[in-house]
């Protein structure tokens, strides 16, 4: 096999084998290699045209109404946005977690399914190494999906010359939403996606979770007389899901909404302290578990 | 810079629950292609692991191109190529995405991986096919790319973990032609497993042979085949009387006149060589005879006749037939080891 014939007559030497000399780059690089080719892949970014469809249909139904809400309070001369930064994520949280389920088995369900894994642990990077990068890349893909939205409806604020300080403030009140989403998200959806190899059952799998367990909570919540007249103590429903975890904890951490009688908030005294320990042990228990999951492969 | 020994295990042992897979397994591989031989369970795939530094050994020592691999299996691995004997490509990607992606996770840089995935890929003879997804290609192109995305990173060393499954001849042919050249043109050490037994004489330098998790034999290619030389002789039956067994009867005068005959189960006699003259008596022996000669071909020992002799002399350490009566196992391995000398006899 030294020369080859093309078809146009044409001949290709083979100069043959050529060491390399140059840098290895070693585990960090390799991370840091990993998490962009995930990010990438959250996408649908290298991979078929097909599979950039869902991600990027939730990315702009998600950003849709945001710049719908630019557009109007530029043009409608109102005083203040017509949602708030934390409220937006709250009222749109259905599309981040399709999100999740969509694309969480898209980064570990296939290394699974593929026998990929090996590949990857016969290299510098370590199974350590490798959820990083993996939750790295789910949690950076879920912020953008939660804060281009935000930055949007900033934008709009400041174009329209809403008060800044208090646009930026509630902006940043948005982004620690958004970061509690995506680090409980990210946890979760990840340890499920990477207990079956086939991406569907993940994705059923994540769905069920967010969406019963937003189901329960909210029929707890009602059971235990959340609904008018209000009783505080009901709001410990809110811990069941995910989704109103952060929701209630970012409510009461800043005093948002709490006019409304409708807004989910932490119950008063140890809520916030609890709240928070949940959350914190939601992420690192499912860090944690998907950490463990990688032991054996 | 050659490296004085590739593998060096001493005593390394590996236990599962219920399971010894490595038992006290002591070798030394040199620089070349060295095959490791065992049957389905025999330890080969958990060895690899433990040679990769992915898994600890329960006891023993090893190192791989002088790292240890109990402390330094981030640089064994940086300087290792390893090809699993699974499927391990994703379909909706292309080679040249994937292998590209695997250089950097080796720790190439961007340009260099791409440079390198050219290079590589072309080596292992995949060409306008590597643009297009993985899903649709064949077993042969599959296992070049597996090939390719081992050798991407230029290592000292590849572990090659059954390469030639599920071939066709032709494609393993090339598939072993390939692993020649990876240390012939590449200078790259490599060791391959398998459980076809005639595979590995044209391709390796050195053999080891592992069974149960115990080294049963490590030694150099040309000392399991030996130096002797066969001569294999096929006649047709007699042309007028039925009856006639002329194999009998050949292997009666053969022996008459000083030489070793012996069958090897279906038609052809091997007839030791003496010397040139020992054409001449076969073929006057079947000329006297009235028979016609369909085969007179010169071979060599096989690796494999080593191991149907061992069965013969010593049913304990036959690495087919284990002592709990895997007759389907070594029904199987019986099985390769014949597609494997008719493949050779083509």
């Amino acid at each position: 096999m030294t020369t080859r014939s093309d078809a146009h007559g044409g001949v290709i030497h083979d100069i043959g084998y050529r060491p390399y000399a140059g840098p290895r780059l070693g585990r960090r690089y390799a991370t840091r290699s990993l998490y962009v080719q995930s990010l990438r892949a959250a996408f649908g970014l290298g991979r078929s045209g097909k599979s950039k469809v869902l991600p990027f249909l939730l990315l702009g139904g998600m950003t849709a109404p945001a710049l719908g809400m630019l557009a109007i309070a530029l043009f409608a001369q109102l005083d203040e946005m017509p949602m708030d930064y934390p409220g937006y994520l709250a009222a749109f949280a259905v599309l981040p977690q399709i999100f999740l389920a969509a694309q969480a088995p898209v980064l570990m369900s296939r290394d699974l399914r593929h026998h990929v894994v090996p590949l990857y642990f016969s290299r510098p990077a370590t199974r350590g190494d490798y959820v990083a990068a993996k939750f790295a890349a789910m949690f950076s893909a879920l912020m953008i999906v939660l804060a281009l939205p935000l930055l949007l409806l900033f934008t709009g604020a400041m174009l329209a010359k809403f008060p800044v300080g208090e646009n930026l403030l509630h902006l940043l009140y948005g982004l620690l939403a958004a970061v509690l989403y995506a680090l409980v998200y990210s946890a979760l959806g990840l340890l499920i996606a990477a207990a079956t190899p086939r991406r569907g059952f993940g994705v059923a799998a994540i769905m069920g979770v967010l969406m019963i367990s937003f189901a329960v909570a909210n029929i707890t919540y009602a059971l235990n007389g959340g609904f008018d007249p209000t009783q505080e103590s009901a709001s410990w429903a809110f811990l069941i899901s995910p989704s109103t975890l952060v929701e209630a904890l970012v409510n009461q951490l800043f005093g948002l909404d709490a006019d409304s009688p409708s807004a989910l908030h932490a119950p008063d005294g140890a809520g916030t302290a609890v709240f928070t320990a949940v959350l914190l042990a939601l992420t690192a228990g499912g860090y944690a578990l998907t950490l463990r999951r990688y032991r054996n492969v | 810079m050659p490296v004085p020994t590739v593998i060096k295990t001493d005593g390394l042992t590996k236990r599962f629950p219920g399971v010894t897979a490595l038992d006290r397994l002591t070798v030394e591989v040199e620089p070349g292609v060295v095959g490791l031989v065992g049957a389905n369970g025999a330890g080969k795939s958990t060895l690899i692991k433990i040679l990769l530094g992915l898994s600890p050994a329960t006891e023993g020592t090893g190192q791989v191109l002088g790292l240890d691999i109990a402390t330094q299996g981030p640089a064994i691995r940086e300087r290792v190529g390893y090809m699993p004997e699974h499927d391990c490509l994703p379909p909706d990607v292309s080679a040249t995405e994937f292998v590209v992606h695997m250089a950097r996770m080796s720790g190439l840089p961007a340009s260099a991986a791409r440079e390198r995935t050219a290079d590589t890929l072309r080596h292992v003879g995949l060409y306008e096919e590597r643009y297009r997804p993985m899903g649709g290609y064949s077993t042969g192109m599959k296992q070049r790319v597996k090939l390719a995305q081992a050798l991407v990173h230029d290592p000292q060393l590849v572990l090659l973990d059954e390469p030639t499954n599920g071939l066709d001849p032709v494609g393993r042919d090339e598939m072993l032609g390939l692993i020649r050249r990876i240390h012939a043109d590449f200078g790259i050490s490599v060791l391959v497993t398998t459980h076809l037994l005639g595979e590995l004489e044209r391709t390796c330098d050195h053999l080891v042979v592992i069974d149960g998790g115990k080294l049963l034999r490590s030694s150099s290619t040309a000392s399991f085949t030996g130096t002797t030389q066969l001569l294999a002789v096929e006649v047709t039956d007699h042309p007028v009387d039925r009856t006639f067994d002329a194999d009998a009867v050949l292997t009666g005068r053969l022996t008459a006149a000083g030489l070793t005959v012996r069958t090897d189960g279906s038609r052809i006699l091997l007839v030791e060589l003496a010397g040139d003259d020992t054409y001449d008596t076969v073929r006057d022996a079947v000329d006297d005879l009235g028979l016609g000669l369909v085969r007179l071909e010169q071979r060599r020992h096989r690796v494999a006749e080593i191991f149907s002799t061992r069965t013969d002399e010593d049913g304990d350490t036959d690495p087919h037939a284990d002592a709990d009566g895997h007759e389907y196992e070594a029904g199987r391995a019986d099985a390769y080891r014949a597609a494997a000398a008719g493949g050779e006899q083509a």
